[in-house]
């Protein structure tokens, strides 16, 4: 029996919970009807504004991080919204859904802040047969110029005051796409609630300069010789992303409302920490754009694998599992100690772990032996930090393992059983007692 | 010459130590550590439109099941593989990759060095093998039942196929263990702790596919009598005979069939018992001549010579495989033909080649030049052939083509009602993983016959007049 991968977010139904976000793949009818095939779940449109369509620049509009490899790890981007005509866009999301009636498209919109521009369009798509609105408050460039996307996003004013206006002229469900270019993340989301959003998806791109071309002193992607900045997006952005998530999901002020999540969402393990941490859906972009639709299917099947492997039969059993593990760092118990250990079958001896901690963490590892050199951790330094075990490039050769009794050699002091945090630590002068 | 006519052939077994035994038939391409196999996967650069999967005779979606290595996802991974190609893990071992799926991986153009697919194969279906966990189910019992001669990779293929689309198998078998070549051919070392015969448990265990040992179907009406019993048949029965050389003596001792003496060192409980010759002539040039001659040489042979009558480009045997015989201490001669067998009281002591050279059209031709070596045993390794005895008379019922049987492209023979595939039939290569696919399309062919049939049947009038 495989797991049921069907969710319903926000009111909407969908065989699978990933959706392309809105971007590039969803342009078009051509490209969200090839998703579909591919296995996509739901599609939220590239965004729409009114007429005349924006017209984008003619050079090159991305620009990326590329590991050793060139493998992409972030994507960075000046593309501004649909440049097709409104008209073209809702008879292509008409005929889709036609065709497509259980695979759901949200349709993301952006007009000026103003609520008769609001009361125009949101008829029109919901008249096109759309399965909910997605406000874009989060474009960080080009449109937020013109006192659009990032610019209403980062004012939470503004974000509760346009999701009013979207929620008084439609029915569908509205869900309040977050801008990450703000210092914390629940004020625009509590905004979207007060204002009556039904869901938020987080998060839009991160303003970014990707790099500069040192032979003609220009940033780039090059316009003639300029740049400005763009949106970051793709795999990097995905601990940024989850963390916003997390704290929407865990706050007393937002506590059940529907988050979308993306950002950099490349496997069905980003996926699956993305949901854990309260995503009731998942919104993929880049991924789509560097592999093609069919990354898909790995997404599906490798999710449902691991949830047969888990014995979870429906996605509602994980999703915000791992939320009540989300604390304060002042609540983290401070009696808990680690130590790296380096399992010799595996390492390579290429010393990575040694350096790093000699020069930037505690010295606490020792090299020895004549010829090939083994390298070991010395228990009375290590602090446990695990920078060791991050620059290993061997999977699984550097574990962390926890004490469980006896005394700790750093410190001398016994491994106590008990949790202490911060606030009743005896070294924390304004312990509480 | 006398001198040597008078010489005893030396023959023997325990050549080495056992530890040397050991090491020469232990596991010639050892499983990816998680290690090696997290590295190797992130260099496909998961291409569109694959050149890999045209490449890789079954089709498998070779970017997607390295992907799904990368992403943690090894169970899916192996269902990739697993769905095109039921014998994954044997194929894993075996396929001369270098030819096939890695000979057109992208990075093969760009740096020389292509994703070792083969590897990650294993990497991704080893597991599956050992946990037993079962990927695939019966399809809802059709009520039909196809007969299948040979429990070889094309028949056992073509069983397993069935028994997903809903169809029960039986399975007539001449010898008495499962498996065909990859239990009795393959070389050992490719093929270490009894893969071939766990890999099928593996492939059995889906249900719905009986197989009956001792039973060749070997003639005419055995075979008819199948095609009225049963609902469909398919065979896959192999090459029978070795070829001949058509030298005179070649039944002289120390002369034999490079497959006799392979099967032999397949099934030995001991290797260590089985004696083997201090100078071995292999005469040949395909993936037998190789595995013979790298076997014997790991037995403990001290000179083991492949003479091929053709030069390395026409040679069977991949790059790869030449290397590892050669690496391994073979010797390979090019461009001579056997002549003369030379024998010591009725065994074998040498053999007399003549060199040859390229003649018009792609024929050889003997330059006169001739010169010998030595030998106490000769292995005859150029090529099986279908040998329509085996079928008794059959071949009258059954179209031959190229001395094997003919089929069309989805493997129906010139009989109504019989599909045929592997190695014996017309246009095959003669490699594992081809008698598979035959198996797989044998299997969808057969399966949509199955369904017309039954069409048929619930309007009968029309059938009276109609085609069949
Ligand atoms: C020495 C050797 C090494 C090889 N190495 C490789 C390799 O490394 N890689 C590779 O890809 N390929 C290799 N091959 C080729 C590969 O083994 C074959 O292509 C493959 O096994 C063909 O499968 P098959 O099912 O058609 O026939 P087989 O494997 O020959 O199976 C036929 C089955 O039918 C049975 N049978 C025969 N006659 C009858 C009958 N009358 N009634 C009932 N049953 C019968 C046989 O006992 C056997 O079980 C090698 C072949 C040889 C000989
Ligand atoms: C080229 C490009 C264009 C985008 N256009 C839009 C857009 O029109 N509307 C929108 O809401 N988000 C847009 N985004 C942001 C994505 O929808 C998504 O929020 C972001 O890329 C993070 O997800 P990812 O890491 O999977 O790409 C765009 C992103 C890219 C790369
Ligand atoms: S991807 Fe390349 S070819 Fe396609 S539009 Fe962009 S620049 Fe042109």
């Amino acid at each position: 029996m495989m797991a049921d991968l069907s969710c319903e977010f926000a009111g909407i139904r969908s065989p699978n919970p990933f959706w392309l976000a809105s971007a590039p793949p969803t342009d078009k009818a051509y490209t969200v009807v090839r998703a579909f095939e591919a296995g996509w779940g739901g599609a939220v449109w590239k965004t729409l504004g009114e007429d005349p369509p924006i017209v984008n620049v003619n050079g090159p509009r991305y620009g990326a991080m590329l590991g050793r490899d060139r493998e992409l790890i972030g994507f960075n981007n000046i593309e501004l919204i649909s440049d097709r005509p409104l008209e073209v866009n809702l008879e292509e999301i008409t005929a889709v859904k036609k065709d497509w009636p259980d695979r759901p498209i949200v349709v993301s919109v952006m007009v000026p802040c103003e609520e008769s521009a609001w009361q125009r369009i949101l008829p029109k798509i919901e008249a096109a047969g759309a399965d909910g609105v997605e406000l874009n408050l989060g474009c960080p460039h080009g449109m937020s110029e013109r006192d659009m996307g990032a610019a209403i996003g980062q004012v939470p004013e503004y974000v509760e005051m346009v999701t009013r206006f979207a929620k008084a002229h439609t029915r569908l469900p509205v869900i309040v796409k977050l801008t990450p270019n703000i210092t914390n993340i629940l004020y625009p989301a509590e905004a979207a609630r007060r204002g009556g959003a039904d869901a938020v998806s987080l998060i839009n791109t991160i303003s970014s300069l990707i790099g500069v071309d040192l032979d003609s002193m220009s940033p780039i992607p090059a316009i003639d010789g300029k740049a400005s900045h763009g949106g970051y997006c793709g795999p990097a952005v995905k601990p940024i992303a989850l963390t916003m998530v997390a704290d929407i999901a865990r706050s007393s002020e937002t506590a059940g409302l529907p988050i979308s999540g993306m950002g950099g969402i490349t496997t069905w393990r980003d996926a699956a920490e993305f949901m854990t941490l309260g995503a009731g859906n998942v919104q993929v972009c880049t991924a789509a754009m560097v592999y093609g639709f069919k990354i898909v299917e790995d997404m599906i099947d490798g999710l449902q694998n691991w949830m047969d492997e888990k014995g979870y039969t429906s996605i509602d059993q994980f999703v915000g599992a791992a939320v009540p593990n989300v604390i304060d760092w002042k609540d983290l118990n401070l009696n808990y100690v680690e130590k790296a250990v380096i399992d010799q079958d595996l390492c390579i001896k290429c010393g990575r772990c040694y350096i790093a901690c000699e020069d930037a963490a505690h010295q606490a590892i020792s090299v020895r032996g004549d010829g090939e050199p083994i390298y070991e951790v010395v228990d009375e330094e290590c602090v446990g930090c695990n920078l060791c075990a991050n620059v290993c490039p061997v999977e699984h050769c550097i574990t962390m393992v926890p004490l469980r009794d006896g005394t700790d050699p750093r410190t001398g002091d016994p491994i106590s059983g008990e949790y202490m945090n911060w606030s009743m630590h005896p070294k924390n002068p304004f312990r509480e007692v | 010459m006398m001198g040597r006519n008078s010489k005893t052939p030396e023959i023997e077994s325990n050549r080495l130590s056992p530890e040397a035994y050991a090491d020469n038939f232990s596991d010639l391409h050892p499983m990816l550590s998680a290690h090696q196999a997290s590295i190797e996967a992130a260099r496909c650069y998961y291409c569109y439109d694959a050149p890999c999967i045209k490449a890789c005779p079954t089709g498998i979606d070779i970017p997607s099941f390295i992907q799904k290595i990368s992403t943690g996802n090894r169970r899916g991974s192996a269902h990739k593989i697993l769905e095109e190609n039921i014998f994954g893990a044997m194929c894993a071992r075996v396929c001369p990759t270098e030819v096939l799926c890695e000979q057109a991986c992208v990075r093969t153009l760009g740096e020389n060095k292509p994703v070792a697919i083969g590897a990650l194969q294993r990497f991704a279906t080893d597991p599956v093998l050992d946990d037993g966990s079962r990927l695939f189910e019966r399809g809802p019992e059709s009520g039909k039942h196809v007969a299948i001669v040979g429990a070889g990779p094309a028949g056992l293929s073509c069983a397993h196929r069935l028994a997903m689309l809903g169809h029960r198998a039986t399975v007539f078998e001449a010898e008495d263990k499962q498996g065909g070549l990859n239990e009795y051919g393959i070389a050992a070392y490719k093929v270490v702790d009894d893969i071939a015969q766990r890999e099928i448990d593996y492939i059995l265990d889906i249900g719905g596919i009986d197989i009956r040992f001792r039973q060749a179907i070997a003639s005419a009406e055995a075979l008819s009598e199948l095609g009225k019993k049963y609902d469909a048949v398919f065979i896959g029965l192999g090459l029978g005979g070795a070829k001949a050389l058509g030298l005179e003596g070649e039944d002289l001792d120390g002369v034999m069939n490079a497959v006799d003496y392979i099967k032999d060192l397949r099934q030995a409980k001991d290797l260590a018992a089985l004696p083997v010759g201090r100078r071995i002539v292999v005469i040949g040039g395909g993936m037998t001549a190789v595995d013979i001659a790298s076997q014997t040489r790991r037995l403990g042979a001290e000179e083991v010579t492949i003479v091929y009558r053709r030069g390395p480009q026409e040679m069977g045997a991949s790059a790869v495989e030449r290397d590892l015989a050669q690496t391994g201490g073979v010797r390979i001669r090019y461009w001579a033909k056997p002549v003369r067998l030379i024998a010591s009281k009725a065994h074998v002591v040498a053999v007399e080649f003549e060199r040859t050279r390229g003649g018009r059209n792609g024929s050889i031709e003997g330059t006169g030049e001739k010169y010998e070596i030595d030998a106490d045993m000769v292995f005859r390794a150029i090529g099986q052939q279908f040998s329509a005895a085996s079928l008794d008379g059959s071949s009258d019922l059954i179209a031959l083509r190229g001395g094997r049987i003919k089929v069309d492209g989805e493997r129906r023979t010139s009989v109504a009602g019989i599909w045929a595939g592997g190695d014996c039939v017309d246009g095959g290569q003669d490699l594992t993983v081809v008698a598979v696919e035959d198996g797989k399309i044998a299997a969808h062919s057969i399966d949509r016959y199955l369904h017309r049939e039954d069409e048929s049947a619930d309007n009968g009038d029309q059938v009276m007049d109609g085609q069949r």
